[in-house]
Formats: structure tokens, sequence, C-alpha cells
């Protein structure tokens, strides 16, 4: 396995700067995954890193190897299409060996490695049929076997599980993360789905408009999102966003805005940033947001609201609140029996509150 | 049976009366040709409607096959064809691919040219071609006619394999470059036999053209011992007397080269038609 390093990556389809200076650092044995919203640059990434875009500037290296002018079959790497891109005349198993074969690979040494691959991705009895005769399911893992027998230093996934369904979505997932663990090679996975992303990696690279927002483990990019853009990308349901101004009074910094004012406590923001007047952008995630009920929740500092709409996930209910003018996403426990209209009280979880500056958009917050 | 299924049949059976009528016009010149050639010499101007007429005789194609040098006329058009369609396929599929994948100046501009091309008249082309076989010494060849026909073909070959492979997707061959082949091995061994439909109907197209070439052979061709059957053919035609005979056997005969080129790529030629025609 190998490590990988973008330095300095830039992209330029004619005018268009599609990739603007990308430096990541991958180690060896690494699940990364790269996260970011259609049109953001991370497929051009992954394809560059097979060979199959030319470099604008900056240097990619593969296990310390500079691989700028590198032909893809000479980098050692493996690739999951999208479309899966089995080639049609081809038997499963023509399909999963043939880059063995173009390398004149010994015949008893073929024949193990396609088994191996069949075995764990369960393709035994499908080795004669063509892609044709197969699922959507079984294309994407006979696309992945053919990955896995050349093994490879690095594997390249672009967004493999797209074309799937939900059902067969989560199941490829927990199949590629069983994989990763079976393997425990060097991984670089493309996609949009911010669950893939959280569910898979190991770390993500979050990216918009060219640019690497954040890079760091599931959990850090959740709890710690250093700007809008992440925040509101990751998580799901999205942050609610609250904007307005900060005032200190008693040496306390207090949030306002037309609809509700709030005290920040200190732990959440560091008094260095707690500045009289400044335009802030406060995060905080629907689960954070707490719904008085009988026997259940209870707030301090209560926020009166009204209950919008409810929407039951099953053991979750969405509840689509307004405050004064401001609309607010609280997911709470289901069956919270009150019907859309009703006034209720609410409260934030400061420990996970986020707070923003609105001009750079970046974390002030601890 | 009901009113609804009752007009369906009716319908049916309208479609296919008119289908049959259609296939009795294409088969019956046919048909009258290939009772022409059996017919005897003395009744070749007969009005008998039958397909194997009284006295019916295989005379005609023995005379033909002994007495002219059909046999050598059919040799050199099938020499001359199938040449021709295969540097014409070959040419044509590395074209079109350029034509499809690669980006380069003047691209869309050549595509309009070759289309432009398929717009002059056969007739306008003899004199620059014939000029042209002429300054590279090739007139009364093989090769001449062979040059002429490739060119003449080419523009619709590359329009029909260029099409077809913007059906087929980029991923594929980006998978065989990552794969470990150049970018040659993934033309060939993955773009090459994903097309064999289109290139069914560029090689029937190219050959049934120069099979049937009478234009350009005449100018290019002078002795009859060069000649392609078209023109052999032609000179079973004389002043005072055509034989009829004969130009009925020989016609009969030279459907079949063709006849098998079609049978054989049928199932090709079918799935080709229909390929592209839907997405997916």
């Amino acid at each position: 396995m190998a490590t990988v390093q973008f330095k300095g990556i830039v992209k330029k389809f004619g005018d268009n700067l599609v990739l603007n200076g990308v430096d990541v650092d991958i180690k060896d044995h690494e699940f990364v995954v790269i996260v970011g919203p259609s049109g953001c640059g991370k497929t051009t990434l992954l394809r560059m890193l097979a060979g199959l875009e030319e470099v604008t500037d900056g240097e990619i290296f593969i296990d310390n190897l500079l691989v700028n002018e590198l032909h893809p079959s000479k980098r050692e790497i493996a690739m999951v299409f999208q479309d899966y891109a089995l080639y049609p005349h081809m038997t499963v198993e023509e399909n999963m060996n043939f880059a063995l074969r173009l390398r004149k690979m010994a015949k008893t040494e073929i024949l193990s490695r396609v088994t191996e691959a069949a075995n764990i991705l369960q393709l035994g009895k499908f080795l004669k049929r063509m892609p044709k005769q197969l699922s959507g399911g079984q294309r994407q893992r006979v696309a992945i076997g053919r990955a896995i027998v050349r093994k490879p230093k690095v594997f390249l996934f672009d967004e493999p599980l797209s074309n799937l369904d939900a059902k067969l979505r989560e199941e490829m997932r927990v199949e590629i993360a069983k994989l990763y663990q079976r393997l425990n090679a060097t991984i670089i996975y493309v996609t949009h789905d911010q669950v893939e992303a959280m569910t898979l990696a190991g770390r993500i690279v979050i990216m918009n408009h060219g640019i690497v927002q954040q890079v760091g483990s599931p959990i850090e990019v959740y709890r710690k999102p250093v700007n809008l853009f992440v925040a509101g990308f990751i998580g799901s349901p999205t942050m609610n966003f609250l904007s307005g101004r900060l005032s200190i009074a008693d040496g306390v910094a207090v949030f306002s805005n037309e609809s509700l004012t709030l005290p920040i406590p200190a732990f959440v923001l560091p008094q260095k940033e707690a500045a009289d007047g400044r335009e802030v952008v406060l995060g905080i995630r629907p689960d954070d947001v707490m719904v008085e009920r009988p026997g259940g929740e209870k707030c301090s500092g209560k926020i009166d609201g009204v209950l919008e709409v409810c929407e039951l996930l099953g053991h979750r209910e969405n509840l689509y609140l307004k405050v004064g003018g401001q609309r607010l996403l609280a997911t709470v426990e289901a069956f919270f029996n009150r019907s859309p209209g009703s006034a209720v009280s609410l409260c934030f979880n400061y420990q996970n509150m986020h707070v923003f500056d609105k001009t750079t958009e970046r974390r002030i917050s601890e | 049976m009901s009113a609804a299924a009752k007009r369906k049949r009716i319908n049916h059976l309208l479609i296919h009366a008119g289908l049959i009528c259609f296939a009795a016009a294409c088969v019956y010149p046919l048909l009258r040709i290939f009772s022409v050639s059996l017919r005897p010499g003395d009744k070749l101007f007969s009005t008998d409607l039958s397909l194997i007429p009284a006295g019916a005789t295989f005379i005609s194609y023995a005379r033909l096959l002994g007495d002219t040098m059909f046999l050598r006329w059919l040799w050199n058009s099938l020499i001359i064809t199938l040449a021709t369609s295969f540097i014409g396929v070959s040419l044509a599929s590395t074209a079109a691919y350029a034509f499809s994948r690669f980006r380069f100046p003047g691209k869309k501009a050549g595509m309009i040219l070759l289309l432009s091309s398929q717009m002059i008249p056969a007739g306008m082309l003899i004199l620059p071609l014939f000029l042209m076989i002429m300054k590279l010494k090739l007139m009364n060849t093989y090769l001449g006619m062979i040059i002429a026909y490739s060119v003449s073909s080419l523009p619709f070959s590359i329009w029909i394999l260029k099409g077809y492979y913007d059906t087929i997707p980029r991923s594929l061959e980006e998978a065989a470059l990552v794969d470990g082949t150049s970018q040659v091995g993934a033309f060939w061994r993955i773009i090459l036999p994903l097309t064999t439909p289109a290139l069914s109907i560029a090689f029937l197209f190219n050959f049934t053209t120069a099979w049937n070439e009478y234009l350009v052979a005449r100018v290019v061709l002078f002795s009859a011992k060069q000649y392609t059957w078209t023109l052999g053919l032609f000179e079973l035609q004389g002043q005072y007397i055509t034989q009829w005979g004969m130009f009925a056997a020989g016609s009969m005969l030279v459907t079949i080269p063709v006849l098998c080129v079609f049978l054989y790529s049928s199932k090709w030629l079918i799935s080709g038609l229909t390929l592209g025609s839907v997405k997916g």
C-alpha cells in the first residue's frame, strides 16, 4: 500500500478554474473520503490521481514518486467507476482478469487471484456470466473485484454507489467497509453523499468550489466545522443557522436578532472573539434543539415557539418550528403528539453550539 | 370476439396484405430475371409469366461461364470489393475514433467537410478521380480502383462509425487505461469489439457500393481482362443483338456474393441499425 500527496494542485478547463491549490496528504492504509457538492472538483482530483486528467499545476506523489507524467497503467492504482465501466463483451471472469492478462501473469496466479476476489465478493457463481446478465449490485461487486485482483497500491472509488437504490446502497456501503477492514488498503473514495462519507471514512476531505474546506475525522468535521459551508454540508438534517449580532452585557456575550436573544456562555465563545456589535451566525444542529414535552425534557432559559409541521421518521421525529420570524428544525424522540399550530417551549444544547463570523464565514467558537 | 379485437385483427390483415404486396414488388424483378436466365435461346422474348419456363435450361449459365471471361470479371470484382471494404472500414474506424474522442483544431469543420462531400453527385467526381488515378499511373489496375472506391465511401463510413463511438462510454477506455492498456490498446481490445454492429454496416455499405459500381470502372479500366462484372456484363450487349439469356444468368450469379455477405452479417446489421436509437 502507499501514501498519496497532492501539492498545490490546480486544474483549469480552458478559463474555468476547477481546482485551486489543493493540498492533501493521505497516509498509508488510510480510508479517505473526498466529499462535496456536484461540480466542486472532487472527481477531477481523483481522475488526476488516476492519470485520466492532466495536472495544470502542482504535484501528485504516490509513495513519494512524482506521478504527474506517469501513464495510468504505471501508477499501480485501481479505480472503480461511477458507471462500473465493465467491458460488455467480456464475462465477469474476463473482466476481472483483464489487467492480469495484460501483464502476462501466470495462469495459475490469475486463477488464484480471481477465485480469491470472487469468494470475498460472493461472485463465484457469476464468473461465466456477461455483465448485462447481472443486477446493479452484482455489477458493482464485479467492478470492485476487478480492482481487488490487481492488488494495487491505492484504490480509487468514484461515487461507486450513486447508481444503486437506497437499500442496495446501504448494503454495499457495509460491504465496502468490511472490504477495507479485510484489505487494509489505502482507499480514496469520492462521493457527494455525506452519509457515505461519515460512515466509511477514516478522514474526510470536504471540498467546495475547487478548494479544500476542511480535512479531519468524521466526528471532527461534524463537531468542529471550520466554516459555514462545512457546518451546512455535513450532518443530516442540516444545521439550523441564526443570523444576528453580538453584544456584551455584564461581561457576557449576548446574541440577538429580531426573533430571539440568547446569552452565549464563555465555554462556547472565547472572550477575544466576543466583540460588541460583531455580526455572527449561530449554528445549532436539529439534535441540539430540545423541545419541552410533558414527562420529558425540561428546558432552562425557555424560548417560546410555534410548531408548524411534524415529520415522523420512525424512531425520530422532525419538528419544524417558528420562533418569532425565525424558522428552526428540531429532531426529537418519536411521538411528540402535538398538533401543528400549538405553542412549544424549546432551548438549545450549548455544548454543541457553533458560532461563525458572518463576514468571513469562519468558525469563531471553541 | 369483441368489436375491438375484431378491428385489431382486420388492421393486422390489412397491414400484412400491404406488406405482402410490397414484398412481391421487390421480389418480382428477381424472379423474372431468374425465369429469363432459364429460357432456351428461341424463347427470350416470350410473354409467358411462369417462373420455370417451358423447356427450361441452364445453357445460358453454361455459355456465360464457358464462352466469356465472366469468372475472371467476378474474380476482379471480388478482389476490388473486398480490398475496398477492408481498407475503407480500417481507415474509417480509426478516423472516426479520432473524431469521436479527441479534441483538435478543425474537428468540426472536418466533419462538415466530410458530410458535404456526400452531397456532390457521383458524376462530378469522375473527372477528378480519372485525373488523380492517371497521374498516379494506376489506370487499368486493381489498386487504382481500390483507391477510387475507398476514398469515395470513406466519409459515409466515418459518419456512421463516429456516431456509434459517441454512444460508447469513455469510462470503458479509461478503465482499460487504468488496467494497463495504451490508448491504441484500449481502442483495439475494448472499443473495436464493441463497434462490430457499426463496422458491419460500414463494411456492407462499402461492399455493395464497390460491387455494383459501374461509372468509375468504365473510366479507369479499359482491358477486358481487368473488367469488373458490371463492365463485363455490358460486353454482352452488342450493337444489333443483346444476349439476354447470358445477361440474366450473369445478373443472377452476381447476387450470390452480396446475398452471402448480407445473410452472414444480418444479425449484426439489425442490431446495428437499432443500437443507439434508445438510451441505455
